[in-house]
């Protein structure tokens, strides 16, 4: 048996009509955008459904775009199919003000420690999550700093004193 | 040993009261930098709350600044054990989003690398479970073979822990026949030492009482709980990207998935010694057919993205413009949304990488396999006993770069 894209999205746009959208099929791995009230239906749908079985959740991370008034922010999930052996992706949109969407945890365990990652680098507030504190940065941190508001130090810059930091000047004279 | 029961006692009774347990962050049997908080009644773990994210360096955050040939760097640091499966996994993200395609030879000898590197990772895991367990012999003898495997990582690319090997497109130069020496001396010493050090440990009566039954899991809940690598497998679930994705023409070796059954601290053993002879099957097949391919070719005719030979960028107008284009970061990249797995040593390693057409990625989110499948950790060990709690984590093989990027 082997699962097709084209038959997964005809399942789900049988069950969910038009609601998802920009269904791509980029490198082989099938993507669309979701709703994000929908999200933890449309995975409930693809790890339920007998011919579906997306069982597997590969990873779950952010994006920040912060050119998109109104949907900043978009949670990615990957999941996987081990039968078939199929990929897919598919993406929810959130505002940057009020950034919630719904918890993975209660399908995937797994969703745990990704769902905490992405909170703690890009303040999405996934409503429903067991403990949602940050992870790799320190609790104090007050800002959620993967955001593309905090930009790296450009590498060309020279208004740096050298001085302070070890380098060139006069030192000892 | 969880089936346990505990000894139910009246509120507030002096033998109710638990111990708190900091093991970590500088604990020596952590074998990195992470620290649990352990829960203890009497020696019998209650509950176990992991911390994460003491050596966390923001990689994600520099690949968004940085070429795309200079994010290479940033992955030897996440498993620091097996890093040339990072850097050629993200070479082989790289060359997909670009449409690369690698001539077989660079492939062959990918597979060499990354199988070599799979064999120090492992070596280096089942030996420290030794360790933990008071066995410390057998860690002597394999780490003097990981220092061989170094030595050919030396040959090739002159460094040994965090590698840096390749580029987009292939290797930076051709291997030498002393690096072909040194792997076919590590072919041919390497099984013996295996097979003693297996010798020591598979069926000795204290190892298995010590670690069988230690760390459980069902192959349901490891699914759930996102394990990959040797741990889903040694819980009976057969899921290699090598065979799932192939990827660097793995899809032309001879190799079988080595599974277990109870996904026990000894199964996860069992199933990286297994692994390590399935690698050594799949370098001897690889030496085999490089045999028929040309001996010069080490990278794809890509010269927009592969740095030209260093005479020619003096001498040749084409090579100079490629090569300050390539350094400056001013190569074309097509914008493009990829997820690429390979099978790290200790799990799917991804790279999901977003480029909008610029110099560098525009968002980069390493899936590192240990961050996802640690959090099962406080499952795995309560009701346990102290000392199982060592052997499980060490059994585990986290790495604490690969743990906090």
């Amino acid at each position: 048996m082997s699962l097709t894209n084209e038959h997964i999205k005809n399942r789900l746009a049988e069950k969910f009509g038009d609601v998802l959208t920009n269904f791509e099929e980029a490198f082989g791995m099938m993507s669309f955008h979701a709703p994000k009230e929908l999200n933890l239906k449309v995975m409930q749908f693809l790890y339920d459904e007998e011919d579906l079985q997306f069982r597997f959740l590969s990873d779950l991370t952010a994006v920040h775009y912060p050119n998109q008034k109104g949907a900043e922010l978009a949670v990615v999930y990957h999941l996987h199919n081990f039968v078939d052996n199929v990929r897919l992706r598919f993406k929810v949109f959130t505002d940057i003000t009020t950034p919630q969407v719904y918890t993975a945890t209660s399908l995937f365990s797994s969703a745990n420690w990704m769902e905490r990652e992405t909170y703690d680098f890009f303040g999405v507030d996934f409503v429903g999550h067991p403990n949602l504190v940050r992870i790799l940065n320190v609790d104090e941190m007050d800002y959620f700093p993967m955001r593309k508001e905090f930009p790296l130090e450009d590498q060309t810059r020279v208004d740096k004193d050298d001085e302070m930091f070890g380098r060139g000047g006069n030192v000892g004279i | 040993m969880s089936e346990q029961q505990h000894i139910k006692l009246p509120e507030g009774s002096i033998e109710k009261q638990t111990n708190t347990l900091n093991l970590g962050p500088t604990h020596p049997a952590t074998h990195g930098v992470f620290q649990n908080v352990l829960e203890l009644d009497g020696e019998r773990i209650v509950s176990a709350t992991p911390t994460v994210g003491y050596i966390h360096r923001a990689f994600e955050k520099i690949a968004e600044r940085r070429p795309y040939y200079q994010v290479t760097p940033l992955t030897d640091r996440l498993n620091y054990c097996s890093a040339p499966i990072n850097n050629i996994g993200w070479h082989l993200t790289v060359e997909k989003l670009l449409g690369i395609q690698t001539p077989k030879r660079v492939d062959y000898l990918r597979v060499i690398i990354m199988e070599l590197a799979r064999i120090t990772d492992h070596l280096i895991c089942n030996s420290v479970i030794g360790v933990d367990s008071g066995a410390f012999t057998g860690f002597l003898y394999v780490m003097q073979y990981r220092e061989l495997v170094y030595e050919i990582y030396e040959e090739i690319c002159g460094s040994r822990l965090t590698t840096n090997i390749g580029r987009v497109g292939g290797f930076e130069r051709n291997f030498t026949p002393a690096a072909f020496q040194k792997i076919e001396k590590f072919l041919a010493e390497y099984p013996d030492v295996l097979k003693e050090f297996e010798n020591l440990f598979t069926r000795n009566r204290i190892f298995m009482e010590r670690t069988q039954g230690v760390g459980k899991i069902t192959g349901e809940r490891a699914m759930n709980y996102g394990f990959t690598g040797p741990n889903l497998r040694a819980a009976g679930v057969d899921y290699d990207v090598r065979v799932a994705n192939p990827y660097s023409s793995y899809q032309d070796f001879e190799f079988s998935i080595p599974v277990g059954t109870t996904g026990d601290t000894y199964d996860r053993f069992l199933v990286r010694n297994a692994e390590m002879w399935q690698s050594l099957g799949i370098i001897r097949q690889a030496m085999d057919k490089l045999k028929t391919l040309p001996e010069d070719v080490f990278h794809a005719d890509v010269p927009a993205y592969y740095l030209p030979d260093k005479d020619d960028v003096y001498t040749k107008m084409e090579a100079l413009i490629y090569h300050f284009k390539i350094v400056m970061g001013e190569s074309e990249i097509l914008p493009g949304e990829l997820y690429h797995p390979v099978e790290g040593a200790n799990g799917e390693l991804g790279f999901y990488l977003i480029s909008d057409g610029g110099r560098s990625p525009y968002r980069l989110h390493f899936r590192r396999p240990c961050f996802v499948y640690y959090q099962a950790y406080p499952e795995l060990v309560k009701g346990a006993m102290l000392s199982d709690a060592i052997i499980c984590l060490s059994s585990l093989n986290l790495i604490a770069g690969e743990l906090d990027a």
